[in-house]
């Protein structure tokens, strides 16, 4: 494993890092501001791709493509929330588990109805679409550098919100305790609004982002969606600073998990042995460590929650 | 955990006559189908008995316990697998592996849950996820037992070395047995002792360690038991479908699974097995109606999360309440 390999795999777990941390964001504030557990966030990254596919087919430009996308899933957010999550904020986990796992059969098979299960492709900016050469000939893409400068905007941008925001902070002490700040003359309502919309355009952003690297297919947020719950879990629930350290975290022990760890089984295992262990253990590392954490501290790394 | 002798006894429900005539109606049910023609509906039923297995073994811990589950579809593939493995290496004794899918999955509960009950509420539901998806990950590797593409069983397990259950009837019949088995087994134990500590340790988990009891080890015990379920659910699901993959495993399983249980109203274990039931009915004529069925049912979903608090059991019972 040359120090190129080491680097440009470092580099792409943090890309990974930063897509979930799109994705965990929105997630994060849901769950801690309202205390709602959406399953279909996932779905959120996935309809913001095929937004980004059929709006690149009507202007054929990227960066008009991504703005309607933008808008369209800013609107696509607050109308699922306004049709069936509005009603189910203070109802048990167990509802909200199952009318969101619901919403992901109806948008998961109605994507498949409408584009077909193969998967789409969404082109790169023309301009951004080259390579940058490293050592041996050879090259990292310049995308997957915008995706990573875009994901630490984001981050950027998000904690100058939550931190320095009149909005920001009702944020804050929403996730510390809802009611109390409702008691204190707070349009919960609308500050709800405004947490799920902007949550579900971060991830519908982290689709249009990843869409020219990864298929825009029907089932793409499903796995990115279990890894982001690792990601809250570990991060500690309500905590944006918590999301951005464990998705840097799970990124990278995923991506160089999976490059490395045949390569680590093969010191202790014989080849063969270490081809069926290696990547076994690689999709198994960040449960692991969600797992340990939570055992540890049961309350993820950053807690947000009073109490 | 002593029982204390005061205890009164659970009050006993109407004698179950009713579930005898279901269980009867349910074993005739193989003899109208092949009457009218319609045999494949056996197999359709087969396979929503074996769900029911299932989901009651779930609803004691979810419905019951108060613990939402979501990674039950590990005990599920475990089970599976404790078939297909053995298979491979040519032991196909039903006497033999039934017994092991049970007690493989009942193991992996304790371990797994000694860690997971620590936690509470949504990191409960998020822990249990995570050993699924390790378990699934971790057979997906298994690249002698057919790895991500699973391994087909060319044939169903036997007993005392007799291949009983080849006919599609006599293997219905099987599942029937271990459903109303499962039904019997999780109803006697919601209603005993045990079972009332675990559901007033739902209601006020604190007032339950007051009052002296061991609210971990009741619901260590009731995880283990419903894991040791879920594998016989497992094993049964690997000799339906002649298939063993750990698809079976996926997190949308275990998601279904709690599906099937709300579907029935979830303080019921009738309503669970119901549930199962219903939904295998649902899936196949929806299917016909449309390939795209799943929006169907993603619809229904959504709406008894929405409307129908308590399920089948609840509307049956506001049925009958009028």
């Amino acid at each position: 494993m040359s120090a190129t390999l080491l680097a440009v795999q470092a580099l792409n777990g943090l890309q990974l890092g930063l897509v979930l941390f799109l994705i965990a964001a929105g997630l994060t504030l849901v769950f801690g501001v309202m205390d709602f557990i959406n399953l279909a966030h996932g779905v959120q990254y996935m309809v913001g791709a095929y937004l980004a596919v059929v709006f690149y087919g009507l202007t054929a430009h990227f960066g008009l493509a991504l703005l309607l996308a933008l808008v369209a899933a800013l609107v696509f957010g607050l109308a699922m929330e306004a049709l069936v999550y509005r009603h189910l904020y203070g109802r048990s986990h167990l509802d909200q588990v199952l009318a969101t796992f619901g919403i992901i059969l109806i948008l998961t098979e109605g994507a498949k109805a409408v584009f077909g299960p193969a998967p789409l492709s969404l082109p790169r900016p023309e301009a951004l679409s080259g390579a940058i050469p490293l050592m041996d000939g050879f090259g990292y893409p310049v995308w997957r550098l915008v995706i990573i400068g875009a994901g630490l905007g984001v981050a950027a941008l998000l904690y100058g919100l939550v931190q320095h925001t009149r909005m920001g902070m009702q944020v804050r002490a929403g996730a510390t305790d809802a009611e109390m700040i409702g008691a204190l003359g707070v349009d919960i309502r609308r500050l709800f609004m405004g947490v799920f919309g902007f949550g579900a355009m971060l991830a519908g952003f982290a689709g249009v982002m990843a869409a020219p690297v990864f298929a825009v297919e029907p089932t793409m947020g499903d796995g990115l969606l279990i890894m982001a719950f690792v990601v809250i879990v570990i991060g500690g629930i309500g905590s944006i600073r918590g999301a951005f350290l464990a998705a840097v975290i799970v990124g990278l022990v995923d991506t160089l998990g999976r490059s490395f760890s045949t390569d680590v089984a093969r010191m202790f295992l014989a080849p063969a042995a270490a081809n069926d262990v290696g990547p076994a253990v690689a999709s198994m590392l960040v449960y692991v460590l969600m797992a340990g954490v939570l055992f540890w501290r049961p309350q993820g790394l950053f807690p947000a929650r009073a109490g | 955990m002593t029982l204390a002798a005061e205890t009164p006894a659970p009050a006993r429900a109407a004698p179950p006559l009713g579930a005898v005539a279901v269980v009867a109606a349910l074993a005739l049910a193989p003899l109208a189908f092949d009457a009218a023609g319609a045999g494949f509906w056996i197999v359709v039923l087969s396979r929503g008995l074996v769900y029911a297995v299932a989901a009651m073994a779930l609803q004691l811990v979810l419905g019951r316990g108060g613990l939402v589950c979501f990674g039950f579809a590990a005990f599920l593939v475990i089970g599976a697998y404790a078939v297909g493995i053995p298979y491979h290496h040519r032991v196909e004794e039903g006497l033999v592996v039934l017994p092991l899918a049970m007690a493989a999955a009942a193991l992996f509960a304790l371990a797994t849950g000694a860690i997971a009950l620590r936690t509470r509420g949504v990191y409960f539901i998020m822990i249990t996820l995570a050993f699924g998806q390790m378990v699934y990950y971790a057979l997906t590797a298994l690249s002698t037992y057919g790895g991500d593409d699973g391994m087909t069983l060319w044939g169903r397990s036997q007993v005392a070395g007799f291949d009983l259950f080849r006919d599609r009837r006599a293997f219905y019949w099987l599942c029937l047995g271990a459903a109303a088995g499962t039904w019997a087994l999780v109803r006697a134990v919601s209603r005993s002792h045990f079972g009332r500590v675990l559901e007033g340790a739902r209601q006020n988990e604190a007032r339950m360690a007051a009052l002296g009891f061991d609210v971990f080890r009741v619901r260590l015990i009731a995880y283990a038991l419903s894991g040791a379920l879920g594998g016989l659910a497992g094993a049964l699901l690997a000799n339906h479908a002649e298939f063993v993959s750990p698809a079976y495993g996926s997190w949308h399983v275990s998601g279904e699974l709690i599906v099937m249980v709300v579907l029935g109203g979830f303080a019921s274990v009738t309503g669970a097995g119901f549930g199962a039931i219903l939904l295998a009915v649902l899936e196949e004529v929806l299917s016909r109606l449309t390939s795209h069925w799943k929006i169907l049912l993603g619809l229904g979903v959504v709406g008894v999360a929405l409307l129908a608090r308590d399920g089948l059991a609840g509307a049956l019972a506001r049925w009958r309440g009028r």
